[in-house]
Order: C-alpha cells, then sequence, then structure tokens
C-alpha cells in the first residue's frame, strides 16, 4: 500500500484548508497527499521540506489562510499547480506563478451565490438590527419589558444601494437586492456594457450617492483601502457599509473611528484585516454585525469545492485544461 | 376637533400620540382604570395597535363610539363583527408596512440558516481565534412556502424569488392567476417545503394553524418563519419540537402571549427571537401614524376612509 502511494501524483497541503478533512478520505486512492501543518508544528517551509519531505512537489493546495509568497514559491523548484480553496487569489504571489510557468486554480463561481446570500444577510441584519435584538431578547427579556421601547431600525426596500466590484458576487447581490426593489448603483474596474445599472468611477461619488455600500471585489494592489475615510465619511450618517470581499479593502482603523464617531449608521462584516483578530472596540458595538469570515462556508458549498479541487487536481495531472484556472497578470 | 374624545389603548410612537393630542381630546386608557362616564360618553374613535384594540366589552362601554382605527396592518385584536352590528368603522395601515415586513422576512430565513446571530456572538466572545465557525446552510434555492398570498405573502415571495427559491403557497382560496405551486391544505405545503412562512391575518380559522402536525410534516430539516401572530402558531408545541430535534430550525417576531418568550427557546442556535419588529423602522411607523390620523380626519369631515376594513 506505501508503495502504491509513492506513484500517485504528489499533492502538499497546506494547513490543511476546512474542506481537506471531507476532501481526503473521498481521493486518497488518487492523490499521495503530504501534510504540512504550519501552525500546528510552527515549523517553516524550508525546514518541512528539509527534513520531513524529500519529494519533489509538483502541486500545492491551499486556503486563503496561507499567504504563498515569491520566497515560499522558490522552496518549491518543482511546482507547476497552485489550488487554492478561496475565489480570493490574493494571498499569492500571482506574478511569481507567471514567471515560473506556474498554474493557478481557484474556486470561480462556487461561492457566489452563498456570499451574495451572506452580504444581503448582513445588509438586512445590521440595517432592521436582528442581531441586536435577539441578543437583546436572550439577555434582557427576562423581565418582561415592554418591546415599543425596542430601537427601531432602516427600511431597505427602496434604497440606493451601491456595489463595490460588479463580479460573479456583485452581480448575485445585485440581482438579489433588485428584487427588494432597491435601486442598484455601482463601481467596478471597467464599467459594464452588459448591465444596465448606473456605473460611478469615482468611489467618493458612489459612497455619496447611496444608503448602502456593499463591498465584494478582489483584493489587489489598486483595491487595497478603496474605503477609506474620504469614502466613509461620503457615506455619512444613518447609512451603512457591508463588507464580504478582503479585510483589506477598508481601512479598519478609520472606519472604527468613524463608527466610534457616528459618521455612518452601522457596519456588517465578514472580513477583517487581521483575521482572526477583529478589534475589541468593534466587538463591543451595538450597530455592527460581526462574522468569522464565513460567507463560503455552508454544507452545500463545502460539497461542490471538494469535487473542484478533485476535478481540478485530475486535470492538472492528466495534462487537461484546469477546470478553475486563474488570470495570471503580465 | 378638540371636542371629539379619542381613546388610546396601546403605546404608540411619538408622533402619532403628539398628534392625537393636537387634535382630539386624547384619553390613555392606562391613566384610567376605571374610565369616569362622562369621559366615556364623550369618546368617538379608539386607537389601537397589534397587541390591543376594541373588544365587545370596550365597545360596550363607549356608547358614542364611531371608529376604530388600529396602528397596525392585522385587526385580530378587534371584535369586527360587533363593530359591523353596531355600524361602527375600523380602519387598519395595509401597504404602507409590507415591503418592510417582507423584507424583515427575508431577513429572518437569512439569519436563521446562516446562523448570523451566533457568527456574530462567536466574533464578539473572542472564539474566532480558536478556530473557524461550523458549516451552515445555504439559503438559495431552498423552497419557500407561504401561509397567506395576500399583500405580504407575494412580498415575500418576490424578494425569495430573487434568491432563486420555488415558492408554493396555501390560501383560502387557490389564486387562478398565480404563477405558484398551490397546496390544498397546510399540511401538505409543510412537507413540501424547506422554509414555511406564516403571512395571513389572525381569525378564528387560523388561530393555531400552526400545530404539531404540521410541524412534524416541517420536520427536522425545516423551518418556521412567523411574522404574523403569536397565536398563529402552537407556542408549546413548537418549543417542545425544537427541544426534540423535531423542526430543524424557527424565525420569530411574535409570540402568542408578547412580550413573554417562552424561556426555553433562550438557550437554542436554531431560533431566531425578535421583539415585533416587522414594521419597525421611523419611515414604516409614520407613514402607518398618517393613515391613522388621515382615516380619523376623513371620518370625522364626512369624508370616504383612506383604509376601511368595516
Amino acid at each position: 500500500m506505501a508503495e502504491k502511494k509513492q506513484t500517485l501524483p504528489r499533492v502538499l497541503v497546506v494547513g490543511p484548508p476546512t474542506c481537506f478533512a471531507t476532501l481526503q478520505p473521498l481521493y486518497s486512492h488518487k492523490f499521495h497527499f503530504i501534510h504540512f501543518e504550519p501552525y500546528a508544528l510552527s515549523l517553516s517551509l524550508q525546514n518541512f521540506l528539509h527534513h520531513h519531505c524529500p519529494f519533489s512537489i509538483p502541486a500545492i493546495l491551499c486556503s486563503s489562510n496561507y499567504s504563498l509568497s515569491a520566497h515560499l514559491l522558490r522552496l518549491l523548484p518543482d511546482l507547476r499547480l497552485v489550488v487554492t480553496t478561496s475565489a480570493g487569489t490574493d494571498h499569492i504571489d500571482l506574478r511569481e506563478c507567471r514567471r515560473r510557468g506556474i498554474q493557478v486554480a481557484a474556486a470561480g463561481h462556487l461561492f457566489s451565490q452563498d456570499v451574495a446570500d451572506m452580504a444581503v444577510a448582513l445588509l438586512i441584519d445590521v440595517m432592521r438590527k436582528i442581531s441586536a435584538a435577539d441578543r437583546c431578547l436572550r439577555t434582557h427579556n427576562l423581565n418582561n419589558t415592554p418591546w415599543d421601547l425596542f430601537t427601531f431600525g432602516s427600511k431597505l426596500s427602496g434604497k440606493r444601494i451601491g456595489i463595490i466590484g460588479l463580479g460573479s458576487v456583485g452581480m448575485e447581490v445585485a440581482k438579489r437586492l433588485g428584487s427588494f426593489g432597491c435601486i442598484i448603483l455601482y463601481n467596478s474596474k471597467h464599467k459594464k456594457a452588459t448591465v444596465s445599472y448606473p456605473f460611478y468611477s469615482s468611489v467618493v461619488e458612489l459612497a455619496t450617492n447611496c444608503d448602502a455600500l456593499v463591498v465584494c471585489c478582489a483584493l489587489n494592489e489598486q483595491t487595497k483601502h478603496i474605503i477609506n475615510r474620504e469614502v466613509i465619511l461620503a457615506l455619512g450618517k444613518g447609512r451603512f457599509i457591508v463588507n464580504v470581499g478582503r479585510g483589506g479593502l477598508i481601512d479598519e482603523k478609520q472606519l472604527v473611528k468613524c463608527l466610534r464617531e457616528g459618521e455612518i449608521g452601522g457596519a456588517a462584516l465578514d472580513v477583517f484585516e487581521n483575521e482572526p483578530y477583529v478589534p475589541e472596540e468593534l466587538r463591543a458595538m451595538n450597530n455592527v454585525v460581526l462574522s468569522p469570515h464565513c460567507a463560503a462556508f455552508t454544507a452545500e458549498s463545502l460539497m461542490n469545492l471538494c469535487e473542484l479541487v478533485a476535478g481540478n487536481l485530475e486535470a492538472f495531472f492528466l495534462n487537461k485544461p484546469l477546470i478553475t484556472p486563474v488570470m495570471l497578470p503580465e | 376637533m378638540e371636542s371629539i374624545g379619542v381613546l388610546l389603548v396601546a403605546q404608540v410612537i411619538p408622533y402619532l400620540e403628539q398628534e392625537l393630542e393636537k387634535r382630539y381630546k386624547l384619553f390613555r386608557v392606562w391613566e384610567y382604570p376605571q374610565l369616569p362616564i362622562e369621559h366615556a360618553n364623550s369618546i368617538r374613535a379608539v386607537v389601537g395597535n397589534a397587541s390591543a384594540g376594541a373588544n365587545a366589552a370596550l365597545i360596550e362601554a363607549l356608547p358614542k363610539l364611531e371608529i376604530v382605527s388600529s396602528f397596525s396592518v392585522g385587526v385580530d385584536m378587534i371584535d369586527l363583527d360587533t363593530c359591523k352590528e353596531k355600524g361602527i368603522r375600523v380602519t387598519n395601515t395595509p401597504d404602507v408596512l409590507t415591503e418592510e415586513v417582507a423584507d424583515l422576512s427575508i431577513g429572518l430565513m437569512l439569519a436563521l440558516l446562516r446562523r448570523i446571530c451566533q457568527c456574530d456572538r462567536y466574533v464578539r466572545a473572542g472564539n474566532w481565534k480558536k478556530g473557524d465557525f461550523k458549516l451552515t446552510t445555504k439559503f438559495s434555492g431552498k423552497t419557500v412556502g407561504i401561509i397567506g398570498l395576500g399583500r405580504i405573502g407575494e412580498a415575500v415571495a418576490k424578494r425569495a424569488e430573487g434568491f432563486n427559491c420555488p415558492i408554493c403557497y396555501y390560501s383560502r382560496t387557490e389564486k387562478r392567476d398565480s404563477k405558484y405551486k398551490y397546496y390544498p391544505n397546510v399540511v401538505e405545503l409543510a412537507s413540501n417545503c424547506d422554509i414555511l412562512v406564516v403571512a395571513c391575518p389572525l381569525t378564528k380559522e387560523t388561530h393555531h394553524i400552526i400545530n404539531r402536525e404540521v410541524i412534524n410534516a416541517l420536520g427536522p430539516k425545516g423551518y418556521l418563519i412567523n411574522i404574523g401572530r403569536g397565536k398563529h402558531v402552537d407556542e408549546a408545541e413548537l418549543v417542545s419540537a425544537l427541544q426534540d430535534g423535531r423542526l430543524g430550525g424557527a424565525g420569530l417576531d411574535v409570540f402568542e402571549n408578547e412580550p413573554v418568550v417562552p424561556e426555553e427557546l433562550f438557550g437554542l442556535e436554531n431560533v431566531v427571537l425578535l421583539p415585533h419588529v416587522g414594521s419597525g423602522t421611523i419611515e414604516t411607523r409614520h407613514a402607518m401614524a398618517d393613515l391613522v390620523l388621515g382615516n380619523l380626519e376623513a371620518h370625522f369631515l364626512g369624508k370616504p376612509l383612506l383604509t376601511p376594513l368595516v
């Protein structure tokens, strides 16, 4: 059995990604998974490879928690494929991959519906104070205090919603909020010829013209802190911001400051600049909704993800085109 | 108009109370444990809400009562038969709160299936450092069953369709031109949907429309959303089913005996509990108040009522 394993295509699994517990039993007959758990072992990749991995590694499987820098990639001279379990690729040095001829596969549009559902869930929650009310009832209702004293929320239907990033997730968010009679406005890298929603090339101008911003774009050099103090102030008092993209899209310090000073109405965040650390001040606020980067984590998505990861690995080792290849920058 | 007596039987938003005070001689029921006869004889209108209206006893005690104007769309707290008999007009606040309640219904579904309240608690308690949150249930594409395809039911359906949810419904009579699948009884509806939403008026017929049989038909992978009235649901049965795991979860904006919430629910993570906030935004409550005021004004000027039920 051990000998047979040696002839299976090798995949270095870093983390491991959450889906690996499900993936491994299903596909260990097809791939030789080599485990590298940097957090559990406090071991650097360099040390691990030197002491525990005498093989050449053609493929690596990781999640968005692990940063594949150029330095790390250089430790794997035979690497030809990176598979990430995330839709986002900001944790991978894509330029280095292109330079080395390493292919990259990500999750494509697999999670788009779940992430869009989460964006809408967070938006309704922060506007209508769902989590706050549930929390209040569970902790204070023992006195049976009258309910008409509960603070009112803000109406969502018919409001103007600014979407930052009209990719797969952004379009699903737009479709959902459209059915609430919301007016959709957007900012994206380029204006999209196929949609009729009003396009704003300036994020500040977009923020000025909407009641809530939903951030769903990819994180890269151009979009880092795309939501800065100027944008937040332009959005203004009583208005809301939702982030299901990456923490780095928002200047978190400024967001906390603006929330503290009442410059905006509230925020609902699935992602943070330094996960899993969430500023203590945020954790104490009543007009925010916080979730632990789980917009894509549904039971349904997990099964689909396992299939996709295995499919990409299989395709690669059979010299076929990847199912969800990532376009690498020049 | 100041000599017209108006009896306020429930707490309403300050804006409405102030306007009523300005325009009429306003009596607040909580200030009069025993309403003196001379006041009772001057009262020509009652203003109530979802939790308090006008029963037969109150109507009898107000011989000059002409109109009951409810600060709600549901009028189950008003004895409509007695009002009809005595020619007393009844108005409510339809349409202006439809979107608000429908928005909240979807919010409840999402919060329940995606465990938003638990996610929020998880982060606030600092548990994320210990590990990822667990998997939740996808909402998009789940079948939504609606009891009562009126204004609110239709608005819920329209929103759920934005999430690719197939829609089915039960109502007293099948709606011939509806594109949604009709089921002739609630048990069948519950057996054929993932998420069951109560969106019908509370009447004698719909009291405890959600009973043990319906709950069992909905099942351990099914979810109940109540944005109607607490008495639509046999609350004891619901609590028991949730504790036993016979029902997947419940999102409740209303309870049988508000503001009492069964304590057993506080420890459950597959419920979302809200303090009857279906129409709870300033915008909507103002619009509802304007309807109450508009109906009263129209009545006392002898003009057609804006939103009469009786």
